[in-house]
């Protein structure tokens, strides 16, 4: 090792991040870390902003104690200077070494040796006819509003999707004095229960679920068929949906809120040169890693943006990253078997709640040819369809010639439906048909922050 | 536009007011209020669309989607889910004239 000490950064100071930079700092490293966030803690530990009054078990209810310590150690270390922390900054690529950073309106370059990716997750959200209008939210759009703002994003709020997120975020709703309308999963009872073997590896977990879904009542239904929201000039008015028997159904609302699990954010993984493969489970693309979280190159992954295990995989995710980084480094580390074994058993669990909870594809594979499909441009599901007839089934030329996937949010909210439908016209798997290649800037660069490149 | 507002209030109440303008109208927000809660505590959307017929509201509310990146008066747009209201800004839900 050289006597300059090495770079290394963390993108992203969720419960990954911190666990990460916890073990580089306590091995005598000073990593950065970068983060959009205003203040540490990620998504799903969001702190609300300062001068707000709720009590950690307000907030994170079962979960408070876990957000308190990763909040307390990311701000002890922070405020030691043991690391350097660059909140509300975006990394908008990295190329050759180099992350480009924009940070107060201003575009900077970042050289690292080591690189720590924990970029977390989005909802993934399936397109459903009517999602276009105002008043239409993601499932975490939701949590967050209420998480971190005190607000809810309507007076009457219709969930629907699928995943453990659905009756959490119905749940918190009620508890806060919400209305809510009702709480649509499209999993049916039948393959709920299918899931049960992986659901045993954490059973206080499992039943916590179904206590939360027994406080529901009556507004919680399974195996539903989303059939479109209804809406006037000013949002949603209600949502058409079909109930397990087939039984069309009308339930009035002014807000709706989508999501069936998670989208890991890889945009920066691929940027940083991350293989990938499609996972069946998850129905989605995910970057590959070795068992620490190693890409390759000085580039390690954890969190949500890897393995979609939730905020305690992350925790230990983020671990074995920073553990996998210092061994590369030369430098001694601490024992990482526990963290390992809980990873694996984390990973059952994951994909048996994956099954339990799916991606609706044949609900987006029946999709109306008038549906729009990019909330972003307002590409429509006919529009898809007719690229696939023109320039064959792969994403990336589908993309060229549709504008799925070209809007401002680079694909995260149509990708997977897209892939979806592309199978379908051609009458294969939607692993089968590419992943859209990132492309940088990963988030929308303001001209004048390049005048200010430094 | 529904102009009572989509948002509605369900806790942390108690913050010091922020004055600022939208459209032209003085409007109330509470520090700490994001940019997309200050708008929507009054206004249906935070900008008119550049597609299709809907107005926009925002949608990740986690600075993934890019939907609620809305004009000033003067001066660069800000991404309204991730940008604090602040004392005096004048925000439009529409370009402004002098855009191209």
């Amino acid at each position: 090792m050289s006597e300059t000490p090495p770079r290394v950064v963390i993108v992203g100071a969720g419960p990954a991040g911190i666990r990460a930079a916890e073990v580089l700092v306590a091995a005598g490293l000073r990593p950065t870390v970068i983060d959009e966030g205003a203040r540490a803690g990620g998504q799903i530990y969001r702190r609300p902003p300062v001068g707000f009054t709720r009590t950690p078990k307000q907030l994170y209810g079962s979960e408070a104690a876990k957000a308190k310590a990763l909040h307390d150690i990311f701000d002890r270390v922070s405020a030691e200077g043991r690391l350097i922390h660059r909140p509300r900054s975006s990394v908008i690529a990295v190329r050759d070494g180099v992350l480009h950073v924009l940070e107060d309106a201003a575009l900077r370059q970042l050289p690292y040796d080591r690189l720590i990716l924990a970029t977390g997750a989005s909802d993934r959200v399936a397109p459903i006819p009517g999602w276009q209008n105002p008043g239409v939210y993601s499932l975490g759009a939701a949590q967050i509003a209420l998480k971190a703002q005190g607000v809810a994003l309507g007076r009457r709020v219709l969930l629907a999707g699928s995943g453990p997120l659905l009756t959490l975020v119905g749940t918190q709703l009620l508890k806060a004095g919400a209305d809510v309308a009702a709480v649509l999963d499209t999993s049916a009872w039948r393959r709920q229960m299918s899931g049960i073997s992986g659901l045993a590896a954490r059973p206080v977990f499992a039943l916590r679920g179904l206590a939360m879904r027994a406080r529901l009542g009556g507004r919680y239904r399974a195996g539903v068929v989303l059939e479109g929201i209804e809406a006037d000039a000013s949002g949603p008015v209600a949502v058409h949906w079909r109930d397990a028997g087939g039984r069309n159904r009308r339930t009035e609302c002014d807000t709706v809120a989508l999501g069936w699990h998670l989208r890991a954010e890889t945009h920066l993984a691929d940027l940083a040169g991350c293989s990938f493969a499609y996972d069946p489970d998850w129905s989605q693309w995910l970057p590959r890693t070795d068992p620490m979280g190693r890409a390759g190159n000085g580039v390690y992954l954890a969190g949500d943006g890897l393995r979609l295990l939730g905020s305690d995989g992350a925790e230990r995710a983020g671990r074995l990253a920073a553990a996998a980084c210092l061994t590369d480094l030369g430098l001694p580390t601490v024992s990482v078997a526990a963290d390992l074994r809980r990873l694996a058993r984390l990973d059952r669990f994951a994909r048996g709640l994956a099954r339990a909870f799916p991606w609706p594809a044949a609900m987006v594979r029946a999709l109306p040819d008038e549906t729009v499909l990019c909330r972003c441009e307002g590409v429509s599901v006919g529009e898809l369809r007719q690229s696939v007839a023109f320039g064959g089934a792969e994403a990336n030329r589908a993309k060229s010639l549709s504008r799925v996937g070209m809007g401002r949010c680079q694909g995260r909210y149509c990708q997977l439906a897209g892939a979806e439908l592309i199978a379908a016209q051609a009458g294969c798997a939607p692993g089968e048909v590419g992943r859209l290649r990132g492309q940088a800037p990963v988030r929308p660069l303001p001209v004048g922050a390049c005048l200010h490149e430094g | 536009m529904n102009a009572a507002g989509r948002l509605v209030r369900l806790a942390e109440h108690d913050r010091a007011p922020v004055r600022f303008s939208l459209d032209g109208h003085a409007s109330d927000a509470l520090e700490g209020d994001t940019v997309l809660t200050a708008i929507l505590l009054s206004a249906g959307a935070v900008r008119a669309p550049e597609f299709g017929t809907e107005p926009r509201a925002g949608f990740c509310l986690m600075g993934a989607c890019q939907d609620c990146w809305v004009w000033q008066e003067d001066g660069p747009r800000l991404r309204a889910c991730s940008t604090p209201i602040a004392e005096g800004l004048r925000l439009l839900t529409a370009p402004p004239e002098n855009w191209p």
